[in-house]
């Protein structure tokens, strides 16, 4: 049979979706390009910029190329500090977050009041950025690592908490009735019946955020609260771009190399 | 015959000499970065009573510029719509090249590098770029985010891609399909469902993000915050943080919302 023929056989063409379907599908495409145009049109862009953007960007280049090594001692010191910034706060993280995520968690919260103070403080914690959170508590503790500490601890609670909540909703419950049973009273089915459950996600999670964190502290500086951040930014206003080059590629490093570590321990515990 | 009379829930290290070593590894270097951290403990302590006094200032949250407020909060999520819809369209290109079972090795490490640059410098760093070729203004925001949305979705996508069951490429390869029509048939239909709850989650990440991008001169409502900090009125700030808090809260519950709807 030739394809005619077989067309005049079988009128009847197969279609992955209903002409109703296919009417929506563009209708939900015709408002998100919608959406996108009025966004950008919106926004006021100085479009003569594109034009010597290539210019700026080949004259930013030419003075990263190369990079002022020597300034790499300067750095050494800031660098740990940033790393002892993220460490430290992931450290608050762990001691403040457990009690928001035993209260955020709908099978351990005492009653609704609390689950909802608990989801509250998630909430605020979480839409909050880091740096902002460095720009309140460098306007309470001053400049230094302090308010950086503060800052990624604050931001990380909403976090790590919101994830180990979901994480105690989802436990077997048969455990807990079985520790009930023995006539076990909260603290002790808390310990024994939820903990050992949820601990694998409370480590990974931890780490994670750790790792999070790193990223997170190298940018603290910018808003006064130490680490590398704030070499970087003086570095920045003093137009030192070969400096610049130089505390980027080392982030790089430290990035890199505590990326690798994190996941590294985390597929050993999950 | 006796029977134990204590137990010992089972432990995460087999053996007790790991479980120790590691234990006392990690505080150790807790406490050594607690010992090593160049903090000026006096001026910290100063800061209670400042903290009372700033709270103070806090409240009530001052409302009353709330025009100039509206503008920050509308070039936010315009900078996140606009951010989200070009890093939707970049992420393919980019995540296609970074799938090892798509594309040919050299392919793959570049596409792969590619990510990993993107991903490692925070947006803030990305943003300074942007605002030293772009000048200042929302346009180094969008661009910064941009990048940000493309790194992320185009990870997803690769992983998602590699996860992929080799059956179906090999089903429509079979069929003598060249690589565009392999591109629709088999990993279009495959990614779809993950590409679009990721880009929606991502909305959301950005609508987050805006709000800081700002710090560094790079639009929304970021800079007006940073401003009213700078020049110490609290109030205003609480009043945009408020605004922040919530914006996002809607933002999580669209997200939320479509994504449970499209499941």
């Amino acid at each position: 049979m030739t394809r005619s023929e077989l067309q005049q056989k079988y009128p009847f063409i197969w279609k992955r979706f209903t002409p109703a379907q296919t009417l929506t599908r563009y209708v939900v495409y015709a408002i998100i390009v919608f959406i996108a145009v009025w966004s950008v049109s919106n926004l006021d862009i100085p479009w003569f910029y594109f034009l010597d953007a290539h210019v700026q960007a080949g004259d930013l280049l030419t003075r990263m190329i190369p990079p002022y090594w020597p300034f790499f001692v300067n750095i050494v010191d800031p660098l740990i500090e940033t790393l002892h910034i993220a460490t430290l706060g992931t450290v608050f993280t762990v001691v403040l977050t457990f009690p928001v995520a035993i209260m955020s968690a709908r099978n351990t919260t005492l009653n609704r009041f609390t689950w909802f103070i608990g989801r509250f403080i998630l909430v605020t914690s979480r839409s909050v950025n880091t740096v902002v959170w460095g720009l309140l508590f460098v306007a309470i503790f001053g400049p230094g690592p302090v308010a950086g500490i503060f800052s990624v601890a604050a931001r990380s609670i909403g976090f790590v908490g919101k994830l180990i909540a979901e994480a105690i909703e989802e436990i077997d419950h048969g455990t807990v009735e079985a520790i009930e049973a023995t006539g076990a009273n909260k603290l002790q089915i808390l310990l024994i019946g939820v903990l050992p459950q949820v601990m694998p996600v409370i480590l990974g999670t931890i780490i994670y955020r750790w790792d999070i964190n790193i990223r997170e502290s190298t940018v603290l500086g910018f808003v006064g609260a130490g680490g590398i951040g704030i070499v970087l930014y003086s570095s920045i206003n003093l137009f030192s771009w070969d400096e610049v080059a130089v505390i980027l590629i080392s982030i790089f490093g430290v990035v890199l190399v505590s990326e690798y570590l994190s996941i590294k321990v985390r597929s050993r515990i999950t | 015959m006796s029977y134990p009379d204590t137990w010992k829930p089972p432990s995460f290290f087999r053996s007790p000499y790991v479980r120790y070593g590691v234990m006392s590894a990690v505080i150790g270097y807790f406490v050594f970065s607690w010992l090593t951290l160049e903090a000026d403990w006096n001026r910290a302590l100063q800061g209670i009573p400042r903290a009372v006094d700033i709270f103070q200032r806090m409240f009530p949250p001052d409302f009353s510029r709330w025009s100039l407020l509206m503008r920050g909060v509308l070039e936010s999520v315009q900078m996140a719509f606009a951010a989200s819809f070009f890093g939707m369209i970049f992420a393919i290109p980019v995540g296609l090249c970074a799938a090892n079972n798509l594309v040919p090795k050299p392919v793959y490490f570049v596409g792969r590098a590619f990510l990993g640059i993107s991903r490692t410098f925070h947006e803030i760093i990305v943003a300074i770029f942007f605002v030293k070729i772009f000048g200042f203004g929302p346009l180094a925001g969008v661009l910064t985010l941009i990048v940000a949305s493309f790194s992320f979705i185009g990870k997803m996508l690769a992983e998602d891609i590699e996860n992929m069951k080799p059956g179906k490429l090999e089903a429509i390869k079979a069929t003598g399909a060249s690589f565009p029509k392999l591109l629709n048939y088999a990993i279009q239909p495959h990614i779809l469902p993950r590409y679009i709850g990721v880009s929606i989650y991502r909305l959301d990440a950005n609508i987050r993000h805006s709000t800081v991008v700002g710090i560094v001169g790079a639009g929304g409502i970021g800079q007006t915050l940073a401003a009213s900090f700078s020049r110490y009125d609290y109030g205003f700030s609480l009043a945009i943080l408020i605004t922040i808090v919530s914006l996002v809260f809607i933002g999580e519950f669209f997200s939320k919302w479509i994504r449970g709807y499209l499941r």
